[in-house]
């Protein structure tokens, strides 16, 4: 007997299906759903592509002035608290 | 994607090593190569240009001084995000303190998901926008994102933290991770859809 998932249903899974994290069979449920149902799979195709977008963005480098007070910071950070493995016992606040 | 481990001759594992073994330079090396990621995390948490400079510097010197209770069982990659994330909640629950909805706090479940524009997308939307217009379309959909969403999404998908690190990360359930991730997704879906989608094509043109 074939069950037929609604689109709800459909959707509630959409994380685990584009994660890949589904049992076999339910993976199967929901990919017979998204092949006859053009709305499911615009949403499941445009969601993917949503992650690739985001994914796919590099991040900026940190403007200078700000990366240069940083490595300021931690160099400060490495004379007054020395080498990281002699300081064991000022890690343990 | 430049993410952890080993390419383009950075690794990650022999410069911990190095650093714990008190070489400053190998420190320094780790610091400059996740700056940026751990930046943007923390502009995209706070939204504040310098809360963001301030959980940078936080992050790193936390490192610095825990580095020998780092086991080594994750990532280092997967470590700093934590210290970070956990700096950003703290700027942003003390801004937010007296009027917001702390972020462990129950909200939506996700149980009633609904997908509106449902619009097939130009094949090449990263090419029909310049790369900064592109930046800001993303950073204006991500920051539309109520906080408990928003943030979810930013460890799951943006610093590819798994669910159960992300859940371990923000102090949430697996369940409350899982529901948030869909909302965000979808959320994030409809507004890029917005503006990505083909020339032509209205909402429910499939049905």
């Amino acid at each position: 007997m074939t069950r037929l998932l609604t689109c709800k249903q459909f959707l509630r899974d959409l994380n685990d299906y584009l994660d890949q994290t589904l049992d076999p069979a339910t993976l199967e449920e929901l990919q017979r759903h998204v092949n006859e149902c053009p709305n499911c799979w615009v949403v499941c195709n445009t969601t993917e592509k949503t992650l690739k977008v985001f994914k796919g963005f590099e991040p900026q480098a940190v403007p200078k002035d700000i990366q240069d007070r940083l490595m300021a910071a931690i160099e400060k950070k490495m004379q007054e608290e020395g080498p990281c493995c002699k300081k064991k016992h000022l890690a343990k606040e | 994607m430049s993410t952890p481990a080993t390419h383009n001759g950075f690794d990650e594992a022999s410069l911990v090593a190095r650093a714990k073994a008190g070489d400053a330079n190998a420190f320094s090396e780790l610091v400059r190569h996740y700056d940026r990621r751990v930046f943007r995390m923390a502009k995209q948490i706070t939204q504040n240009d310098d809360d963001a400079e301030d959980v940078l510097q936080e992050a790193f010197l936390k490192a610095y001084t825990h580095l020998d209770d780092f086991q080594g069982n994750s990532k280092f990659y997967t470590w700093i995000v934590r210290i970070a994330v956990n700096e950003a909640l703290m700027k942003l629950r003390k801004r937010r303190s007296d009027r917001s909805v702390p972020l462990d706090e129950p909200i939506d479940t996700g149980e009633d998901e609904v997908a509106r524009e449902i619009a097939v997308w130009d094949e090449n939307p990263e090419e029909t926008y310049s790369r900064e217009e592109l930046a800001e379309l993303l950073d204006e959909a991500i920051q539309s994102l109520k906080p408990a969403y928003r943030t979810v999404f930013i460890l799951r998908d943006i610093e590819e933290l798994s669910i159960e690190e992300t859940a371990e990360a923000l102090g949430l359930s697996i369940s409350a991770v899982k529901s948030r991730l869909l909302r965000a997704r979808l959320q994030l879906r409809e507004k890029l859809t917005r503006q990505f989608k083909r020339k032509g094509d209205d909402a429910f043109a499939y049905l």
